[in-house]
């Protein structure tokens, strides 16, 4: 690398509005303290900046990503935020404890049912609500066919990022159709749900719809040995995959990695598990651990949770029990839990999903905080992507598994 | 897992002199917090993370909490002496006092290794204005590089030591912190090529229209 400023740094900085970053960037004015560890010596040329997104179809939203090149390898990069915020805490303050609760929905398009338990559970925490047994069942349920529906979904994604255009995303949809369809006709909504309440949920689920829900249950495993023989043994999929984006898992742990993320690189962390929330104690699953923490590794912790998740499914269908849906004490209007806080969580299928509250006796919580997972996934982005080629920064953060309505909120 | 107060008191042993206090919480959930003192608060965080047998290697979440000054009616019985000779009344005095503001930052720990937590750290700025900071706990979790920018974006509180504090959420040129409680909301906020109805009003009264100087007439 030459001492001499490279010609083009002359270029106004400040062209991107991301704060610390020209256009054009020579090694010389790169900080200290960036992480910069891959230098290729043989290739002496210019370090060049791309601006990815917002408006790139691999950003799977408006994420941005600047990415600073030598040759085809990343030696920096920076996301940029921000572009889908309309602070939805500020809002989550503004209403009551309930108004919430569908806008809890418009976090995570793919994951409502499970985003609305996660703060139901935490506002019963807060105002130490039961929840009947039948309705943690169901929950059970529909978390589990929601951690299908955003795999499923993901594994397509996933491979279109990769360049499979098509074919494994149109079987992904298929299946996403029909589990949307049962979402629809018990919730009233494919995507934005709103099911849950505090002590229970909304609707009771009729014997139709859970037979339905079963016969699909019991279908999906054909499903999956369908799309794994697409997939899973192909040889171009593992040669783009296998040892791209590889994340240890010191550093997953360090970054609060969770979810998929982290069970890929071998740490046996799952709070349906640790925590037992629910009823998930009663049911017999394993949790399956990668070895590797490559970008082929949380392909294939997703479908093997999904084999888990069909099990879950078919031992809460057997155990379901009569009874209420909603807790008959559990008020809906007028609801003011007392002064205090609290932190609930559970395994959302990207992640922990956690929401802090925080009340002042009044009607409307004084504070209101999500702990989103794919927000705090992205914070080791720059770390898996340095030293990869641009091709690979879009499968690796296709593999994160980000929505930005819940990255932004 | 050990309780709050023998954490607490384990702390006081290795740290001595350092600032600890149990806030209780008095929600159902019952998780009480620690508030520590800025000045060793790293200390304290690095030895939460080193213990063997606490092992909070994990922070899942930090977040930001604005308290803003707050007028305090305290009424105190006082009984005033008749001077006629009756009995002696009781009369309510009204105090007034000032509570001051702060910013608490707060984060939650957990144990990946134990499977244990969550303990609860809290932080307290000086004030809300000019000593508005905390000490930053990235070097201790990197968990924290983006959830401090994000309570730095929304909230002002200022991280010593952060080793990247921008803005993450909102632009670069915005100016407030819109998670503040007393926060407002500029007049032109829906900026759009046409601004028209409520918006129009409220902008009009923001950059009034320069009026035509009033004509005068001699003739």
């Amino acid at each position: 690398m030459s001492d001499q400023p490279q010609t083009l740094s002359a270029t106004p900085s400040g062209t991107f509005d991301s704060g610390n970053s020209s256009l054009i960037t020579g090694h010389s004015s790169l900080s200290p303290g960036s992480h910069v560890r891959a230098v290729h010596d043989e290739f002496h040329g210019d370090l060049l900046e791309v601006s990815m997104g917002p408006h790139h179809p691999s950003t799977h939203g408006v994420f941005r990503m600047i990415v600073t090149l030598d040759g085809e390898r990343i030696v920096r990069l920076k996301p940029v935020f921000g572009y889908l915020h309309r602070n939805h805490e500020k809002l989550g303050e503004a209403v009551s404890y309930l108004g919430s609760m569908p806008y809890t929905d418009r976090l995570d398009y793919l994951c409502s049912m499970t985003n609305n338990w996660a703060y139901a559970l935490a506002v019963e925490k807060l105002a130490g609500q039961p929840v009947p047994e039948r309705a943690e069942y169901v929950r059970v349920i529909l978390a589990e066919l929601t951690r299908l529906l955003n795999h499923t979904c993901l594994a397509g994604f996933l491979m279109q990022d990769c360049g499979c255009s098509g074919t494994p995303l149109m079987y992904a949809f298929r299946e996403r159709e029909k589990i949307l369809d049962l979402f629809e006709s018990l919730s009233g909504s494919r995507m934005m749900c709103n099911y849950q309440r505090f002590g229970g949920c909304r609707v009771d689920p009729s014997p139709a719809w859970l037979a339905a829900a079963q016969q699909l249950a019991a279908g999906y495993g054909r499903f999956l040995d369908e799309f794994e023989t697409l997939l899973t043994g192909n040889e171009i999929i593992m040669a783009r995959t296998q040892g791209v984006g590889v994340l240890s898992p010191e550093l997953a742990i360090a970054a609060g990695v969770t979810g998929p993320m982290l069970r890929a690189t071998g740490v046996d962390y799952d709070l349906r598990k640790v925590d037992g929330y629910g009823v998930y104690p009663r049911f017999n699953f394993r949790i399956p651990l990668g070895d590797h923490g490559d970008v082929y590794d949380r392909y294939m912790i997703r479908i093997l949770e999904m084999r888990e998740s069909i099990s879950i499914l078919q031992q809460a269908f057997a155990g379901l029990p009569a009874g209420p849906i909603m807790d008959p004490k559990a008020k809906l209007r007028g609801f003011r839990p007392k002064a205090g806080e609290a932190y609930g969580r559970i395994e959302g299928p990207k992640g922990e999903i956690g929401f802090y509250l925080l009340s002042d006796g009044s009607p409307n919580p004084y504070r209101y905080r999500v702990r989103p997972p794919s927000f705090v996934n992205l914070t080791i982005l720059e770390d898996m992507c340095l030293g990869q080629t641009v091709a690979d920064a879009v499968i690796i953060l296709g593999s994160v598994d980000i929505v930005l309505g819940e990255v932004d909120r | 897992m050990e309780t709050l107060e023998q954490i607490r008191d384990r702390l006081l042993a290795r740290f001595p002199g350092a600032e600890i206090t149990v806030v209780p919480n008095p929600a159902a959930a019952a998780q009480h917090s620690l508030l520590l003192g800025h000045a060793q608060a790293r200390a304290i965080a690095t030895f939460l993370r080193d213990d063997p047998t606490l092992r909070l290697d994990q922070c899942s979440n930090v977040t930001g909490i604005d308290w803003p000054e707050k007028e305090i009616v305290e009424t105190t019985k006082v009984s005033v002496p008749d001077p006629a000779g009756g009995p002696a009344k009781v009369v309510e005095q009204k105090t007034k006092r000032l509570q001051p503001g702060c910013l608490e930052v707060v984060y939650h720990l957990y144990s990946v290794a134990r499977k244990h937590g969550p303990v609860i750290l809290r932080l307290r700025t000086a004030n809300r204005t000019d000593q508005a900071s905390v000490p930053s706990l990235t070097p201790v979790w990197r968990a924290c590089e983006f959830q401090e920018r994000e309570a730095f974006d929304l909230f002002g509180i200022v991280f010593t030591d952060h080793p990247d504090l921008r803005r993450i959420l909102m632009w670069d040129a915005f100016k407030d912190f819109p998670m503040r409680r007393d926060y407002v909301e500029p007049d032109d906020y829906e900026w759009e090529p046409t601004p028209h109805g409520v918006v129009l009003e409220k902008a009009k009264t923001h950059y009034p229209v320069a009026q035509p100087p009033a004509v005068t007439s001699d003739q």
